[in-house]
């Protein structure tokens, strides 16, 4: 199978920090590639790297068949339009209302009417369950509300890969399962997830591979198999926290 | 020893300042680049006319009412010694044409816009939008510095022209409260010694004043780090360097003005 993304001995420093080693894996089209660890080990810096907001100091990210750093502004472009980015603070533009943030990417890519894309907006609300606060500003809204708001946004285009950062962190549990089942939904229909979540539950829903990230290194890569039955002790506190394994 | 250090320390501040100039240089020059370049982004560019140009109007006409009338006292206080209370109109419509109104103009909208674009821009790097403009794919220099700057290179001569002529306006209050002057008589003698070449390239150099706002507060917003601390200083020191590169642009626009055209030095 395709990979849809793929770090080849990918390593980045900032300044005296070593935030990736030599990282290397392959996400296969239309799976969910779940990236745990503690905090700090570099998870959203991966993501920021497969969608091209930080180079590797050496290594290759591959997204699409593509050398991502090779790429220039256009062409770097088109493959981001591709990609949906749930950030970890949502990141919405607080100078637009939360339908607007929505309708924002189908705007600027698409050649649809104002009219289709309004609908489309409050569809993709709908599906993360704010079809009533089209209108509201994102300062309005409270931090599950703006990470849900964040999720429509990055899969405003229909994305061929959802990199989602800390999908359920802030929301209640019933929300947090309904966020995973979309997830779980997207996945069905054929896109590639890259999650990175502290929420071990909820990435034994979504994921299909999993990787641990610690101190820059990729301690494990598996399935759920693999790392429920590793030895490594930081895995195995990690599968067993928050009623895994 | 102490005297090595201090030579170091000079030496350190020299090459930051000329570092910082020389990144601050290759913002301008990109943004010059950038805005003959596709997407236009004219939504944009009309939304920041608005913010810039139609909402710092109010603030423009009352200052320049308010400098009018503080001109005209001063003008009548002088002129008055030597009985040539009939040149104040035409003494107060140069000074406000050729400098005063221009120069203005320019230190209130870097106080009121450059501050705002150093405050917004910083605040959108501090909480990742800008990172989130790029992983849609929106050129997020394009998109939030050249269209401020394009917006404020068009706005400034506008805002400049009101500023002359509600300054002229309040001249001709403070006038015909002291004297009953007519507003036909005061508006001829204002106008009787004022020339297109003392309209024209004094309110076209602050085309270059806004260009110099907004490429230094767009930089340092761009440059933003350290959270909502950050963000304050970006628009601090957008204000401070506005100020400063408006009044350090305006002594060598002054020497350009006068090299094209001899007349306005007469």
């Amino acid at each position: 199978m395709t990979a849809a993304v793929r770090f080849d001995k990918v390593s980045k420093r900032f300044g005296p920090l070593a935030v990736l080693d030599d990282v290397s894996f392959d996400i296969p089209k239309g799976k969910a590639f779940c990236l745990l660890g503690r905090s700090g080990t570099g998870k959203s810096v991966t993501l920021r790297h497969i969608v091209g907001l930080v180079r590797p100091d050496s290594g290759t990210v591959f997204v699409e068949d593509r050398d991502i750093n090779s790429l220039g502004g256009r062409e770097l472009g088109e493959v981001r339009t591709h990609m949906g980015f749930l950030f970890q603070n949502a990141a919405l533009f607080d100078s637009m209302s939360v339908g607007d943030n929505v309708a924002f990417p189908m705007r600027r890519h698409t050649k649809l009417s104002g009219a289709e894309i309004r609908e489309r907006a409050r569809r993709k609300l709908a599906d993360v369950g704010l079809e009533a606060d089209y209108d509201k500003m994102p300062g309005d809204l409270s931090g599950g509300m703006r990470k849900r708001a964040g999720l429509a946004r990055a899969m405003a285009l229909d994305p061929a890969i959802l990199l989602v950062d800390e999908p359920s962190a802030g929301l209640d549990p019933m929300t947090a399962k309904e966020i995973d089942d979309l997830l779980v939904a997207r996945k069905q229909g054929g896109t590639t997830l890259v999650v990175v979540t502290h929420n071990i539950p909820s990435a034994r829903v979504i994921g299909d591979d999993f990787a641990v990230l610690h101190e820059g290194r990729m301690l494990v890569h598996g399935t759920l198999q693999e790392l429920d039955a590793s030895e490594e002790p930081l895995v195995q506190a990690f599968m067993r926290s928050q009623g895994g394994g | 020893m102490s005297i090595l250090s201090a030579v170091d320390r000079v030496g350190a501040k020299t090459l930051e300042l000329l570092a910082f100039v020389g990144a601050l240089s290759t913002f301008g020059a990109r943004a010059g680049v950038e805005a003959f370049r596709p997407p236009y982004e004219p939504r944009e560019i009309a939304r920041h006319l608005y913010q810039f140009g139609f909402r710092s109007a109010p603030l423009i006409i009352t200052a320049g009412a308010a400098i009018g009338v503080v001109l005209s006292m001063h003008t009548r206080a002088s002129l008055e010694r030597f009985g040539a209370e009939a040149m104040i109109p035409a003494g107060l419509a140069i000074a406000l044409i050729r400098e005063t109104g221009p120069l203005t103009a320019g230190l209130l909208v870097s106080g009121r816009v450059g501050a705002g674009i150093g405050a917004e821009i910083g605040a959108m790097k501090v909480t990742e939008q800008i990172d989130a403009l790029e992983a849609n794919a929106v050129d997020s220099f394009k998109y939030l510095a050249v269209t401020r700057i394009i917006a404020l290179m068009i706005a400034m001569p506008v805002l400049t022209l009101m500023m002359d002529f509600s300054g002229i306006a309040g001249g001709y209050l403070a006038e015909a409260a002291v004297s009953g002057m007519s507003w036909h008589l005061y508006f001829e003698r204002a106008f009787t010694y004022i020339t297109f070449s003392d309209l024209i390239p004094a309110t076209l150099k602050t085309v270059v004043f806004g260009y110099l706002i907004a490429v230094a507060a767009s930089y340092l917003g761009f440059t933003t780090s350290r959270g909502t601390e950050g963000v304050g200083e970006a628009s601090t020191r957008s204000v401070v360097m506005g100020s400063m590169l408006i009044i350090l642009s305006d002594v060598v626009l002054v020497k350009i003005i006068f090299f094209f055209y001899p007349a306005v030095t007469g």
